[in-house]
């Protein structure tokens, strides 16, 4: 008997976790852009940190698509970032400066980019799936050292300008436009991607995350669902690249480099990973946890996020926000 | 013909490196299944113990590698006792991070205590000179560590195949419960694998100081490389990952000599082609 409310208890509480979301999917964006214009008003001074926070918060969001989504374990994400700030500055300096346009190419460059290594990279599973995400971003990185004409090799892409958005608003030194131009490009895509995990699409590649083989006895195209998923995350993936040439006026290697696809993972699982939302809250705790521990010393930068990841292993996000907020409806 | 031989040389003696680094990643991540990226971080306190040892202590070489190779070892073994062994059952992206922090942690402790700069192992005057062999002079070093990769190679064999020990081993990995069941002391079986892993790695860590120098962010610089040769050569099998070693040491050194201004390139094509070709490992089926 008394298990027998227990277990009732809870299936009820099981319930409740999983019950079909009834948020409208313009709730969450709209929230983040309020939060990211009151953060842009009252903190002005600090333009160029927000900018960075919003490009990272893009970034992760696609890296959500990959991992949380569809989890596909993935450690070259950054290669998708970079050719997305390659081809922005590339085309701001030698076609035209307009910033909608450049932002435009970013997006198809790292979608073509990921079609094209996801065409390959999808065959495999696992482990090695894993190693060619690496290798695949190695090789890009590689070819961006090695055509110095076109990136700048060692020395970075810089010297190109972005005229001014729109034709109206132009990018200042204070880096205001910068701010709401990125938070702006963030929030619609967080709305689009809100859209698409929610659509049937969406629930498709879920279903492919935790079991291969049944969807495709179900008879979903599991391939083809997955590229299809890998290039929008490129896309995603190369509109923070663009808008981080943009904003900042210069792309170098790093943005291709093995530690911003780590750093970005670490964000993702800081915030949680396959609800979109931990994203943003993931990529905002690391960008301002690393500008204010690395203005003291890069070593203890370091140790600071190895210490944040064993903790976030050894004591998972996904089970003291649930912990903290019964504690803290208990008290209430 | 002499560019060839040096390319040849080279490549083996860095192929051997990074198998002795690389089989007890391989070990414990296709027997243990437990993805220690730490395992870098391994190789450069082996190589930063002998070198502080000879260094600073003014210990003989010989005596220095087996103490630093011990320390290494007991490090491996106090973290497994510790924490990793909670780990086991977790899922892979969890172990990835935990290891990775863990490593960061060391990096940034190694730069704490010893300083960025680059640390040199002082090698002995047998290990300093050439040998001659006949038919060419090499560096005793470069056969040293040759030599070394080979031994490791054939005792890491042995012992999985022909003793007690890798049959409790093996047992443990195709099923630990019916293992444990059986008396097979699995925790004790576990532990030492993982501490022998480590002790291989720290070995790697000093073998290789010339060709990969020690310094704090060696953890992470090679742990790719490591990664690679595991992936390419299968996860648990000591000839694949032996044959990757030689295979991918030789395909890097030859783009180093011969076509420097490309990088990695040819490495991580090379990488890539033999994982596609063979996704479980190069003497997998």
């Amino acid at each position: 008997m008394n298990t027998m409310t227990l277990l009732r208890a809870r299936l009820e509480k099981a319930g409740d976790a999983s019950a079909p979301r009834c948020a409208p999917p313009w709730r969450a964006p709209l929230a983040t852009f309020a939060i990211g214009l009151a953060a842009c008003t009252l903190l002005p001074e600090h333009a160029g940190l927000l900018t960075r926070v919003f490009i990272m918060a893009m970034f992760v969001l696609s890296l959500d698509l990959a991992v949380g989504v569809a989890g596909l374990a993935t450690l070259g994400h950054a290669a998708l970032f970079g050719v997305g700030a390659y081809a922005a500055g590339i085309f701001a300096l030698k076609v035209m400066p307009d910033p909608l346009v450049g932002l435009a190419i970013g997006v198809a460059a790292g979608a073509l980019l990921a079609f094209a290594s996801g065409a390959f990279l999808l065959r495999y599973q696992g482990f090695t799936f894993l190693m060619l995400t690496v290798a695949v971003a190695q090789i890009v990185l590689s070819l961006a050292q090695k055509a110095r004409d076109w990136t700048g090799g060692d020395d970075g892409l810089s010297g190109f300008s972005v005229s001014p958005l729109l034709g109206r608003f132009a990018f200042d030194l204070e880096g205001r436009v910068a701010a709401l131009y990125a938070l702006a490009v963030l929030v619609v895509a967080f709305y689009m991607l809100r859209r698409l995990v929610d659509s049937p699409f969406g629930l498709a590649v879920r279903g492919i995350h935790e079991n291969r083989a049944r969807m495709a006895a179900l008879g979903t195209p599991v391939y083809a669902r997955l590229l299809v998923l890998y290039t929008v995350a490129g896309a995603v993936a190369g509109a923070a690249g663009a808008l981080s040439a943009q904003t900042t006026a210069v792309v170098g290697l790093d943005s291709l480099s093995f530690a911003l696809s780590a750093e970005a993972l670490v964000m993702l699982i800081l915030g949680g990973a396959g609800r979109l939302a931990g994203a943003l809250v993931g990529a905002t705790v690391f960008t301002l946890l690393h500008h204010t521990a690395a203005s003291i010393n890069p070593y203890h930068w370091l140790s600071v996020v190895g210490i944040l990841l064993m903790l976030v292993v050894l004591v998972p996000p996904a089970k003291v926000w649930p912990w903290l907020r019964s504690r803290l409806g208990a008290k209430a | 013909m002499s560019t060839l031989a040096n390319i040849l040389i080279d490549g083996v003696a860095y192929g051997m490196v990074l198998f002795v680094i690389a089989v007890g990643l391989s070990v414990t991540l296709g027997l243990m299944r437990f993805v220690n990226l730490s395992h870098g971080a391994f190789a450069m306190v082996g190589g930063y113990c002998a070198a502080l040892l000879t260094r600073e202590a003014q210990w003989s070489f010989w005596g220095a590698v087996p103490v630093a190779i011990l320390a290494t070892a007991l490090l491996g073994a106090v973290l497994e006792v510790l924490v990793l062994r909670h780990l086991y059952r977790r899922k892979e992206l969890d172990q990835v991070l935990f290891t990775i922090g863990l490593s960061f942690l060391l990096i940034a402790g190694t730069n704490a205590l010893v300083g960025p700069q680059v640390q040199l192992i002082p090698l002995p005057p047998v290990l300093a000179g050439s040998v001659d062999l006949g038919f060419r002079t090499l560096p005793a070093q470069r056969l040293l560590v040759i030599g070394a990769g080979l031994a490791v190679a054939a005792a890491a064999a042995w012992t999985v195949t022909r003793t007690r020990f890798g049959v409790w081993l093996r047992a443990a990995v195709d099923h630990a419960g019916t293992a444990s069941a059986l008396g097979i002391p699995i925790r004790t079986v576990q532990c030492v694998s993982f501490a022998a892993g480590a002790a291989l790695a720290g070995f790697g860590g000093i073998l290789g100081a010339e060709l990969m120098p020690l310094e704090p962010y060696y953890a992470l610089k090679y742990l790719v490389l490591v990664l690679v040769v595991v992936a390419v050569g299968g996860m648990g099998s000591i000839a694949g990952s032996l044959a990757a070693a030689v295979l991918l040491g030789v395909i890097e050194t030859a783009s180093k000599y011969l076509a420097s201004d490309w990088g990695n390139l040819f490495f991580f094509l090379a990488m890539a082609a033999l994982l596609a070709w063979r996704p479980n490992g190069l003497l997998k089926r």
